[in-house]
């Protein structure tokens, strides 16, 4: 393009910057094409979901309307192939969720404790470093997770299986213990005058404290006897599925803590806090619904994930006796869906196939809900950020 | 997937017409789901050794295998059972004359840990063990020890061979695991005290072969019918295939000691 700008006699003549007919005309299509293709981009991802959501239900349909909904929703026996088959899809609703629920019990813990700690406790230099290392547990291939805790983890609880419950019960058990302990006798100590304080402080640490190691060594103990008869159960998958969702929930809620910013901190150190007053107080109420979508997006990765429970879960469609038995093999939908989906017949369209679409479209329901209410905690985290 | 992909040309070709059954250059196998994998195996074979000749194989089931034989859309019909006489009759009234050829022969082991002093089982007691109402060791007269019974998936002709020959109409327990292949079978009672599992003859390493009634899973056994979970497999043709066509080629393709090897590989026995 050719600019002259005349500045000589006061007279400013710029012919080229007024672009001619033609050239409005070209911009004008090229707008708009630009525009279009843009615009058709982002409906085509919309739309890809809009037909998801329709393929899947148009093949669900069939099922539910020639078998119905009961014995999908309240039956555990699973026959599909059977001369008289039957299509009892309530031990994988239990699967999916216990195992989604020992997933969470595993990951929320660590996650949450791990996004305070790279947030708001170890220097900013050595975040850099360690946050891309969590993160880099997602990019770990799903087969990878599932054949350690088939050919690894599985065999390892066979054998010590009880030790094993027994240590963990120890390292989880003792410090939380300890903490339990200072602050109940911190409390108690100061509703005493000072002349009992310091008494009575000892004797409710060494109370408890004996209480709590005597409890710790009673489970203990009867955690190392136990036998487990096989390493493929709800228990091994339910660890293996929340190292899984761990770096979602460290990476979304360290955002979340982040994002609750500077004032709010030194606004309560000014007053007096301490360091942990700040940070139980303070900082995670304020990240409350950040933190909550990172551990509803755990939930989502670990109710979705099918390579490792194909694997590692056993498969085995029943609800384990008692049913808080973490120790029995169970079976999910998704592994359902994807060790049956050989056999269905997709040419004759028969039960056995559209049983499957069927499963396919309550986890679609629940995943679709799922990111509805995180979106809304996140959105609603945001705008306590910004206002 | 595969059988997506092997409906999908088998349909295609169906479309493109008067190829399927007749011509002398193109074989369409359709059949059972446990002989389709040496079917495969073979045609791979086959077509790399004859570029010209394409063969393709699709796993709809032994009797649809046979209706497609009666209708003449395919030249082989694999199966996992002899013909029934219904349908020698409905190939007779629709001019189609079924020829048998045994092309391997299918038996499974029972296998369990190497530290399982038990030598054998019958069958009833493998079903029992399989419905659930035997859930531990010491009732077989091994040590006490809760069973971890495992299968293979719904989808596998293993499980078929099972569940028709072992299980006969009672369904597996709820509490069975199941796992996707023999190799994961394998590996699953290799590491597992307590487990019981079935595999195809070639996965016995490193796992204890129980006797069945009483007579070991080898491969003679099963050749000589003995053993009693073990099964010829079939491959129909409609009238003997004449010699030195490609499909008299790949029907005695089991007779060759490549043949023999492949099927080997493929987990089943050998016929002689």
């Amino acid at each position: 393009m050719q600019t002259s700008v005349e500045i000589a006699g006061g007279k400013v003549q710029s012919p080229s910057l007024l672009l001619s007919n033609r050239a409005r005309l070209r911009q004008r299509i090229a707008a708009v094409l630009g525009n279009g293709f843009l615009l058709a981009v982002t409906s085509f991802s919309m739309l890809a979901v809009l037909f998801i959501f329709i393929f899947i239900a148009r093949d669900a349909l069939p099922f539910f309307q020639h078998n119905g909904l009961r014995e999908f929703f309240t039956s555990t026996h699973w026959y599909p192939s059977a001369g008289e088959p039957e299509f009892g899809a309530l031990a994988m609703f239990f699967g999916s969720a216990i195992v989604t629920f020992g997933a969470i019990l595993v990951a929320v813990p660590l996650g949450i404790a791990a996004a305070v700690c790279l947030s708001d406790v170890i220097p900013f230099a050595l975040r850099q470093f360690v946050k891309p290392i969590i993160e880099m547990l997602a990019a770990i291939p799903s087969v990878a997770y599932g054949f350690f805790a088939l050919v690894v983890f599985a065999p390892l609880l066979q054998q010590q299986g009880g030790h094993l419950l027994a240590v963990a019960v120890w390292i989880i058990g003792l410090p939380s213990a300890v903490l339990v302990i200072i602050v109940l006798s911190d409390v108690a100590g100061d509703r005493l005058s000072d002349r009992f304080q310091s008494w009575a402080r000892w004797g409710i640490i060494i109370i408890l404290g004996s209480g709590a190691l005597f409890g710790l060594m009673v489970i203990g103990k009867s955690l190392s006897a136990l036998r487990i008869a096989s390493g493929t159960n709800a228990f091994n998958v339910s660890i293996i599925l929340g190292i899984m969702a761990l770096p979602t929930i460290v990476s979304v809620s360290e955002d979340a803590l982040q994002s609750v910013g500077r004032e709010l901190r030194e606004g309560s150190y000014a007053l007096g806090a301490t360091r942990a007053e700040t940070i139980v107080k303070i900082v995670l109420p304020a990240a409350r619904s950040g933190i909550l979508a990172a551990v509803i997006l755990g939930v989502m990765r670990a109710i979705g994930e099918t390579m490792v429970v194909w694997m590692a879960s056993g498969n085995a469609s029943q609800i384990p006796q008692p049913w808080y038995n973490m120790l029995d093999p169970v079976r999910t939908l998704t592994a359902t869906i994807a060790g049956d989906m050989g056999e269905a017949d997709q040419v004759t369209g028969s039960s056995r196939y559209h049983v499957l679409f069927a499963m396919a479209f309550c986890l679609l329901v629940f995943s679709f809900v799922c990111n509805l209410v995180s979106e809304r905690f996140i959105r609603r985290s945001r705008q306590k950020a910004g206002g | 997937m595969k059988k997506i992909i092997a409906a999908t040309t088998a349909a295609m070709l169906m479309g493109i017409g008067a190829a399927t059954a007749g011509d002398a250059n193109k074989i369409v196998v359709d059949g059972s789901t446990t002989v389709g994998p040496i079917a495969k195996a073979f045609a791979e074979y086959y077509m790399g050794k004859h570029p010209d000749v394409n063969i393709t194989v699709s796993e709809s089931g032994s009797g649809n295998g046979a209706k497609s034989l009666i209708n003449a859309a395919c030249d082989v019909a694999t199966m996992s059972r002899p013909m029934k006489n219904s349908e020698k009759d409905a190939a007779k009234s629709a001019g189609v004359l079924p020829i048998e050829h045994i092309v391997a022969m299918d038996g499974i082991a029972m296998v369990v840990h190497e530290s399982n002093p038990l030598q054998g089982l019958t069958i009833e007691q493998i079903r029992d063990v399989y419905t659930g109402k035997i859930t531990n060791w010491k009732e077989l007269g091994g040590p006490d020890r809760p069973i971890v019974a495992i299968s293979r998936d719904t989808n596998s002709g293993t499980y078929e061979t099972f569940e028709t020959m072992v299980m006969k109409n009672a369904k597996i327990a709820g509490k069975t695991e199941y796992v996707g292949s023999n190799g994961a079978i394998r590996q699953r009672v290799l590491s597992t005290e307590g487990a019981i599992g079935y595999v195809g003859l070639a996965f016995r390493e490193g796992v204890k072969a129980l006797k069945v009634n009483g007579i070991e899973a080898t491969p003679e056994t099963v050749v000589a019918k003995t053993y009693p979970i073990a099964r010829p497999l079939y491959m129909y043709t409609n009238g003997r295939p004449k010699q030195d066509t490609p499909l008299y080629d790949f029907i005695t393709l089991s007779d060759s000691p490549e043949g023999k090897k492949i099927i080997e590989d493929t987990g089943f026995v050998p016929v002689k």
